[in-house]
């Protein structure tokens, strides 16, 4: 076969760090290549000296694409040679159809007047490509985030793509969209395009890649030849952390007492369509030190229900009861939650979890400043004493506790919002998605830190759509499926096929087919 | 901007042949920039919570016409009538504060709309015309001067005083802080560099005072500005709720979810603007000895250009009241320092959008190659 990409000897230097080194890719034509690392490696950096984000002359080495030395001065530099990048954000305008989306800044037009039609029908085309069946006209706010991640592919298809790099394509999925996804990218390799893989997600790549390079600290570590036979998950992970992490999941005895929380006959209504029930009679019990894991699809619920509880921040018309050491409680608000020891870790911690224009001191204390305060007024020494207890306990990457939480890895980033909702002083900690887009060692640090949080007698929700994640973390499961509680499991019983069972079980008994409904 | 300001207060005084400085020039400075600096105070809260205010203006109009109308036609005495108006100018702020933070209009449109219901209804109010004069007692506040009490080789005493008190105060509680600092380990700046920073300020405030002591000594605005200015910045540096603020203007869904009472603070935010207003137009009605229906024209705009020349940022949650005070005085001294040269009104309107633009795009500038 012959070679489609060389990157030779790529260094990019920021001020103060050096986030690729010497480093070295080769891609085949027509192979699925994954590139791995944990958060913090050089990957997406090393794709954006590709693609041109980073032009010819801010890095120092060569891309040879074709055959011929490329010298990229932008995106459109790249994409003219066929090479798209979708980023893990997707770029798509939310309150535009997906036609308009797709020939964005590629438009079918005539002296700058749009061909609809010419549009509208190179739309219907490429959706048919990628598997989506919907209305060109249709407004991609609509859609679910598995149809916006195949509308971004259909765009770089109308670009004549000929390498396609994908950033996390499955981050934000759920397994159902991810294996279409996955599907699709085997499609394209039979005709002739060639993939750039970043996950996460190591059964996937394992599932798919032709061959995977691993980076380390802006260094090339390897690079595995998986066509022959498909590399095991242990050996991918020895590559990235370098050392065999026979244990993804740190071990735990869990001391699992009474229960401390319960909801009981909890319904919620769509915010913005308040006929339609997004949970329905949900009823489930935390105990102290016990993890409790709530598996579902997208659209099962599971935020809905999490985020309704916690002070009614989602939801209209919302009913049923909450008990906290067996005496009811109700929240009106998200303080009255947070008073009576409830915390909730929200799933994108970007928009919901920091302020990121914040440091990370100030993020870990907004939840609990009459903690550090006398009266009104904030004590900022006693601030920067807890902030740093914080900074030394969860082992937080950071130059120091005044570093602007932007800044941060996500792994980091992640620690600082655990840190504050530590600080917070609850009983029970709902963690929806706690580990989304943090690369494997960073994972298991945050494993420990729930882990020690149950050791420490409080009752943990885990909400999260990694199968693997939930079976070896959790000791008692609750399946959602549409609104309602389809399974209670226990750890010994459960495998990903009984959860799957239960995650498409429909109220009228069938199995779901496309996803539920709205985007989650 | 500090710095920016000195240097254009440096070229003005060069400019204008050493008026600028002059005790007189200073003073008058205080007295032109009062009511704007009052207004930034309030805006940049404002803006940092990520909303703006565009109708200070008239309500600072509306609410000088009605103390008018209490202290001229209905001989209401003059404290009762100032807090009556300060109370008025506080229910048109939760008036607009409950659109913006309950209904969730944008700000800009529940203003906008302000600013046009406000200035109809000055006009209505005064029957366009001019309500004057105002009794003693009131104009007191904005042309009046702390008495003098002993004089000091013809300088005014209690002002030299004041100065040397004030320094006192300063030298003791940085000297406080540091040592809390050290008590904890804390990093603090080196000795050398400690005490230059306190001569530093000590001799800004010294030479502030002894130039107000050569003239008529401490005008009575100045005693509140300082009050203001001190107290939010200690509220918004120092106490929870003013953690609160910068949290909402931060990321409001953040906030919201970390048991931040969004709406709440955003509201009372609201209603504090509509009272800095209304002392604003009280501010005013008093310089001018008079209340008109022209009163408080484009004052927003002049706030607003002191909260973004002062460092606020457009996206919300960046900005300090000394920030907003530093902007004011930017402007304050080019209108006065323009006017000193004998450049047109027409030119100094034009040379100020231009400030604005250059001194905003350089303090980004600065920002995006240091991020």
């Amino acid at each position: 076969m012959a070679t489609l990409l060389e990157m030779r000897g790529i260094t990019k230097t920021f001020p103060g760090v050096r986030a690729l080194e010497n480093v070295n890719l080769k891609v085949e034509r027509g192979e699925i290549h994954a590139l791995l690392g944990e958060n913090g490696a050089g990957k997406s950096t090393l794709m954006k000296v590709l693609s041109g984000v980073y032009p010819h002359g801010s890095y120092e080495g060569e891309i040879i694409f074709e055959g011929r030395p490329c010298k990229f001065r932008d995106i459109k530099d790249s994409e003219r040679q066929g090479i798209v990048i979708i980023h893990q954000e997707l770029a798509l305008i939310p309150h535009l159809s997906i036609a308009e989306n797709i020939f964005l800044g590629n438009e079918r037009q005539r002296r700058g007047i749009i061909d609809w039609n010419v549009t509208i029908a190179g739309t219907r085309e490429l959706l048919d490509k990628v598997g989506l069946n919907e209305s060109p006209e249709r407004l991609v706010t609509h859609l679910g985030v598995g149809k916006q991640q195949l509308v971004e592919i259909a765009k770089a298809l109308s670009k004549q793509v000929k390498l396609l790099i994908l950033d996390e394509p499955t981050a934000a999925l759920n397994e159902e969209d991810s294996d279409n996804l996955l599907r699709l990218l085997l499609e394209f390799k039979k005709q002739g395009i060639t993939s750039i893989l970043i996950s996460h997600k190591l059964h996937e790549v394992s599932k798919v890649a032709d061959a995977i390079t691993i980076l380390r600290d802006g260094r090339t570590i390897e690079t595995l030849d998986a066509r022959r036979e498909p590399v095991s998950e242990d050996r991918i992970i020895r590559g990235m952390v370098g050392r065999e992490l026979t244990d993804r999941f740190p071990r735990r005895e869990p001391k699992i007492g009474d229960v401390i929380f319960e909801v009981r006959d909890w319904t919620v209504y769509h915010e913005q369509h308040p006929d339609r029930k997004v949970v329905d009679g949900v009823n489930l019990a935390v105990r102290r030190g016990e993890i409790v894991g709530i598996a579902g699809l997208m659209g099962a619920g599971r935020t809905e229900l999490a985020m309704s509880i916690f002070g009614g921040s989602y939801g209209s018309r919302i009913s049923g009861r909450l008990f906290k050491d067996g005496r009811e409680v109700r929240f009106k608000n998200v303080s009255q939650a947070i008073r009576h020891g409830v915390a909730y870790v929200s799933e994108d911690r970007k928009t919901y979890g920091l302020i990121l224009i914040d440091d990370i001191k100030r993020n870990i204390t907004l939840p609990n400043l009459g903690k550090i305060s006398r009266g009104p007024v904030v004590d900022e020494n006693r601030e920067i004493m807890e902030a740093e207890r914080f900074r030394q306990g969860l082992s937080i990457k950071t130059p120091g506790i005044n570093q602007k939480t932007v800044n941060l890895s996500g792994g980091n980033q992640q620690k600082v919002v655990l840190s504050k909702w530590i600080f917070a002083e609850p009983d029970v900690l709902i963690l929806d998605e706690p580990t989304r887009g943090i690369d494997v060692g960073a994972k298991y640090e945050i494993y420990t830190i729930i882990h020690r949080l149950a050791d420490e007698g409080k009752g943990i929700l885990l909400i999260s759509s990694e199968l693997p994640e939930i079976l070896g973390m959790c000791d008692r499961i609750y399946v959602l499926s549409e609104g309602r509680v389809t399974g209670e499991v226990d750890r010994a019983e459960a495998t990903q096929e009984t959860l799957m069972k239960y995650m498409t079980r429909t109220g009228k008994g069938e199995k779901r087919g496309a996803a539920f409904g709205s985007p989650d | 901007m500090v710095i920016a300001l000195i240097s254009i207060m440096l070229l003005f005084q060069i400019l204008s042949g050493g008026i600028l400085m002059k005790p007189l020039n200073i003073t008058n400075l205080i007295l032109q920039n009062s009511y704007i600096l009052v207004l930034a105070i309030g805006m940049m809260l404002v803006i940092i919570t990520g909303h703006i205010d565009l109708s200070v203006g008239s309500v600072a109009a509306f609410v000088g016409a009605i103390s008018a109308i209490m202290m001229i036609d209905m001989q209401i005495p003059y404290i009762p009538a100032i807090l009556l108006s300060l109370l008025l100018g506080a229910l048109i702020g939760a008036w607009q504060g409950f659109w913006i933070a309950y209904v969730r209009i944008p700000a800009f449109i529940v203003t906008l709309a302000g600013m046009l219901l406000f200035r109809g209804l000055t006009m209505l109010v005064l029957k366009g015309q001019s309500i004057a004069p105002f009794p003693d007692g009131f104009r007191n506040i904005s042309s009046g001067f702390l008495p003098g009490l002993f004089s000091v080789s013809s300088m005014h005493g209690l002002t030299l005083l004041s100065g040397i008190a004030l320094t006192a105060v300063y030298i003791y509680g940085e000297w406080r802080s540091r040592r809390i600092q050290q008590s904890y380990r804390f990093e603090v700046l080196p000795p050398g560099l400690f005490a230059a920073k306190l001569a530093a300020i000590a001799a800004a405030i010294n030479l502030f005072a002894y130039v107000l002591a050569n003239y008529e000594g401490i005008p009575n605005i100045l005693v509140t500005l300082f009050i203001l200015i001190a107290a939010y910045t200690y509220v918004m540096k120092k106490t929870v709720f003013g953690r609160h603020i910068y949290a909402v203007g931060g990321n409001e869904k953040a906030a919201g979810l970390s048991g931040v009472k969004t709406r709440r603070v955003t509201f009372w935010v609201f209603v504090n603007m509509g009272a800095l207003a209304a002392l604003s137009g009280l501010i005013y009605a008093a310089r001018l000895n008079a209340a008109t229906p022209k009163a408080g024209n484009l004052f927003e705009l002049d706030a607003i250009a002191a909260c973004f020349i002062g460092g606020a940022s457009a996206y919300g949650g960046v900005g300090t009241v000394p920030g907003a005070i530093i902007g004011g005085l930017v402007m304050g001294v080019m209108n006065n320092g323009m006017s000193l040269v004998g450049l047109g009104i027409d030119w100094q309107q034009a040379i100020k959008g231009l400030v604005l633009l250059l001194a905003v795009g350089f303090d980004i500038y600065n920002k995006n190659k240091n991020g």
